[in-house]
C-alpha cells in the first residue's frame, strides 16, 4: 500500500507536484499518465527517493509505503530502495557481464552466498522472462543484447533484490512494438505479486496493463481512478480531452 | 570562390601538420645522432693517452680501472692483473718537477724524449699525458689499448663522474634509479590522493564549490615549476629534513612530494573529467538498487572511468619523470644509487639541464647527455604507449 498525503514537491522555486493526496493497493499495477512535464516522473521518484539526489529540491507532506512514513529522519534510504525498485526510460546496464548485471543489488546489500546469487540470478531473469534468452551468455556483456533484451534484463536487476514495488518511468518508450508487448505481458505477470507503478505515455498501454489510472495535469492529479471507468467514462473534461487525444 | 578557400585551409592544415611531424621527426634524429656518437668516442678523455712500460703486461684498463688508479684506491698491478708490483702514477706535470724549462726545449720539442726516458725507466709507471707529446718512438713504452665507450658501461655503469680523469664515468644507473624512484614514490603519493579528490569533485562536492574548486586546481598546473622548486626547497625540505632527523633536507623523498604535488592537477582534473561523462543513468541505476554513495562510486563509476583515470595517472607520470626544475631544486643532486628515499639522488632531466651548459660540445661528455636524453625519451615513450593501451582497453570484460 502506498499513500501520498498533501504532497507538495518544488525544484528550487519551481512547484513540480501540487497537493496530490493518493493511494495505490499492493499487487496491483497504477498507470500514471499526463502530458510531458507534468510532473508523472518526479511524482514516481518519490517513493524510492531518487529526487533526493536533486540539489535544490524540497518536499512537503508526507509519503507512506506499507504503513511506514519514508521520509523520516531515521529511513534507511538504501533499505527502501531494496524494496522499491525502479525500472528507467531507457535501458541502463551496467557495463557488467549478464550475470553480474543481475547480481549487483545482491552484492551491494551485502550477500555473500555464491550458490544463493547464483539461484537468485536465474529466478530474475526467468520471472523478467530472459532467462532462456540468455542462459548460455551470462558472462557475455550486457551491452551485446538488444535494446528489448537489455530493459527486461534491468527489470530482472530489479527483482533480484525481491522489492515488493516496483516503479517503472516509460520502461518501453525506447522499443520496438514487438520488445514492447513483451514488457506488457511481463507487467501482467508481474502484478500479482508486486505493486507496480508505472508511467506511460502510451494511452493504449495505459489501458492495456493497468488497474488504476492516475492522470496528472500541471502537477496536478486531475483523476484517479480505475482504469476501465477512466478510459470509458472519465470524470473531468481534461481528463477526456486527454485520452481522446485532444491535449498533448 | 567558396571551394576555394576550402581547398586553400585543408592544405594550410595539412602543412602545418606535415611540418609538425617532420618537426618531432627531426628533433628525435637529431637526438639520437647526437647520443649515438657517445659509443664511438673513446674510454680515455680526448686528446690524451695512457702509457705505461713496454714489459707491463697489462694491455687495457676499463675507465672505472684507471679511475680507481689515479685515485689511488687501486695501488697494486696485481690488481689489474699484472705482476705483484706497486703502482707508481706519473701526472704529466710531474715532468716540470723532474726536468727544467731548458733542457725540455724550446716550444716543449723535447717533451716527448724526455717522457720517454721517464716512463721506459720504471716498469711500475703509468702516466697520463696529452696525446701530442707522445713520444715518436715508443721503445720501452707502451700505450694503453684504446677503447671506445661500451653500451654496457653506460647502462649499467654504477658511477656518473663525467669529469673523472684520465677516463669519465658515464654509468647512468644512479641517474636512472634516482629518476625512477622520484617518480615511482611522487606517483605512490600522486594518485591516491588524486583520485581522491577527483572523485570527491565529481562526486561529492556541490556545484558551488566544483565550480570554485576546479579551475583553481587547473590553475595550479600552469604554475612554472621553478616555483614548486623553491617552494619544496624553502618549505619541504626543512620540513623533512626536521622530522626526519636528517643531515640533509634535499632527498630523494622532498623530488617526490614536489613532483606529486606537481602531478596533481593534471590527475585531478582528467580524471575528474573522466567520472563526469559517466551517464547520469549509470548512477540512477546503481542507487535505485539500494547502492549506496561509496558503493555507487568504487563499483560502478571507477570501473567505468578506469581508462580515463589511467589515462590520467600516466599523463601525470609523465610529467613527473620529465620533470627538470623543480627535481634539480630539491633532491640533492648526487648521482650515487640511493639505498632509501631520505638520500639524496640525481634525475635524468636534471643531469642534463646542470650538466649541458659545462660540457664541451662535441665531447663524450656531452654525447653522454643526449644519451640521456634518449634514454629518458625512450622512457616516456613505453609510458605512452602503456597509456594508449590502457586507454583504448575495452571497459567491459568479456
Ligand atoms: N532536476 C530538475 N530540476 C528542475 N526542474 C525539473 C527537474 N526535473 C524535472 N523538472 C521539471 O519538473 C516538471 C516535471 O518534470 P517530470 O516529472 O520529468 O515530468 P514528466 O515525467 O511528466 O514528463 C517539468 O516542468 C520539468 O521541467
Ligand atoms: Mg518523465
Amino acid at each position: 500500500m502506498i499513500e501520498t498525503k498533501n504532497v507538495n514537491f518544488y525544484y528550487g522555486s519551481f512547484h513540480a507536484i501540487k497537493n496530490v493526496n493518493m493511494k495505490m493497493k499492493s499487487n496491483s499495477a497504477i498507470a500514471l499518465i499526463g502530458p510531458s512535464g507534468c510532473g508523472k516522473s518526479t511524482f514516481l521518484r518519490l517513493f524510492n527517493r531518487m529526487n533526493d539526489e536533486i540539489p535544490g529540491a524540497k518536499l512537503e507532506g508526507e509519503c507512506w509505503i506499507n504503513g511506514k512514513d519514508i521520509y523520516t529522519k531515521h529511513t534507511q534510504v538504501d533499505m527502501l530502495r531494496k524494496n522499491v525498485g525502479m525500472v528507467f526510460q531507457k535501458p541502463n546496464p551496467f557495463p557488467k557481464s549478464i550475470f553480474e548485471n543481475v547480481a549487483y543489488g545482491l552484492k551491494v546489500n551485502g550477500i555473500k552466498d555464491r550458490a544463493f546469487i547464483t539461484k537468485k540470478v536465474e529466478e530474475s531473469l526467468t520471472a523478467a522472462a530472459l532467462w532462456d534468452e540468455v542462459k548460455y551468455k551470462l558472462n557475455k556483456s550486457a551491452f551485446e543484447l538488444s535494446g528489448g533484451q537489455q530493459q527486461r534484463l534491468c527489470i530482472a536487476r530489479a527483482l533480484a533484490v525481491s522489492p515488493s514495488i516496483l516503479l517503472m518511468d516509460e520502461p518501453a518508450s525506447a522499443l520496438d512494438p514487438i520488445s514492447t508487448a513483451k514488457i506488457e505481458e511481463l507487467i501482467h505477470v508481474l502484478k500479482q505479486q508486486y505493486t507496480i507503478v508505472i508511467v506511460t505515455h502510451n494511452m493504449q498501454q495505459a489501458a492495456r496493463v493497468s488497474d488504476k489510472t492516475a492522470f496528472f495535469m500541471y502537477g496536478e492529479l486531475v483523476e484517479y481512478s480505475d482504469t476501465k471507468k477512466m478510459f470509458l467514462a472519465p470524470e473531468k473534461e481534461e481528463t477526456q480531452n486527454y485520452i481522446t487525444g485532444r491535449f498533448g | 570562390m567558396k571551394r576555394l578557400i576550402d581547398t586553400l585551409i585543408e592544405q594550410l592544415i595539412k602543412m602545418s601538420g606535415a611540418v609538425t611531424e617532420i618537426t618531432v621527426l627531426l628533433i628525435i634524429v637529431f637526438l639520437f645522432k647526437e647520443g649515438a656518437g657517445l659509443f664511438n668516442a673513446s674510454e680515455v678523455e680526448k686528446g690524451y693517452t695512457v702509457l705505461v712500460h713496454s714489459e707491463n703486461t697489462v694491455e687495457r684498463l676499463s675507465p672505472k680501472e684507471l679511475k680507481e688508479v689515479f685515485d689511488g684506491n687501486i695501488e697494486n698491478w696485481e690488481k689489474l692483473g699484472g705482476k705483484d708490483e706497486a703502482i707508481r702514477i706519473f701526472r704529466f706535470d710531474e715532468i716540470f718537477s723532474i726536468y727544467t724549462e731548458d733542457e725540455l726545449g724550446k716550444d716543449y720539442v723535447l717533451l716527448p724524449e724526455k717522457l720517454e726516458e721517464v716512463i721506459s725507466a720504471d716498469p711500475t709507471i703509468i702516466a697520463y699525458i696529452p696525446q701530442k707529446y707522445l713520444p715518436t718512438n715508443l721503445q720501452g713504452i707502451k700505450e694503453l689499448a684504446k677503447m671506445n665507450i661500451s653500451l654496457t658501461d653506460f647502462y649499467i655503469g654504477k658511477e656518473w663522474i663525467p669529469t673523472a680523469t684520465p677516463a669519465p664515468l658515464f654509468g647512468i644507473l644512479p641517474l636512472l634509479l634516482g629518476t625512477l624512484l622520484v617518480s615511482f614514490i611522487a606517483i605512490l603519493i600522486a594518485i591516491p590522493l588524486g583520485v581522491g579528490v577527483a572523485i570527491y569533485l565529481a562526486e561529492i562536492a556541490n556545484e558551488r564549490v566544483r565550480k570554485l574548486l576546479k579551475p583553481a586546481i587547473e590553475l595550479l598546473a600552469g604554475i612554472p615549476s621553478v616555483v614548486y622548486g623553491f617552494f619544496g626547497l624553502v618549505v619541504i625540505a626543512p620540513i623533512i629534513q626536521k622530522i626526519g632527523g636528517l643531515d640533509l633536507g634535499e632527498t630523494a623523498f622532498a623530488g617526490s612530494l614536489v613532483l606529486a604535488i606537481m602531478a596533481l592537477p593534471t590527475i585531478i582534473s582528467i580524471a575528474e573529467d573522466a567520472m563526469r561523462t559517466i551517464p547520469k543513468a549509470m548512477r540512477d541505476a546503481s542507487l535505485a538498487l539500494g547502492a549506496t554513495k561509496w558503493q555507487t562510486i568504487y563499483k560502478v563509476i571507477i570501473p567505468f572511468a578506469s581508462s580515463g583515470i589511467a589515462a590520467a595517472v600516466v599523463l601525470g607520470i609523465g610529467r613527473a619523470i620529465g620533470e627538470t626544475m623543480a627535481v634539480l631544486m630539491v633532491t640533492g643532486n648526487a648521482a650515487v644509487i640511493p639505498n632509501s628515499i631520505f638520500e639524496s639522488v640525481r634525475t635524468i632531466p636534471a643531469t642534463i639541464a646542470a650538466e649541458l651548459g659545462e660540457a664541451p660540445g662535441g665531447g663524450a661528455h656531452y654525447q653522454a647527455l643526449f644519451m640521456l636524453g634518449c634514454v629518458l625519451f625512450i622512457i616516456t615513450l613505453i609510458i605512452s604507449i602503456v597509456a594508449e593501451v590502457i586507454s583504448s582497453r575495452k571497459i567491459i570484460k568479456e
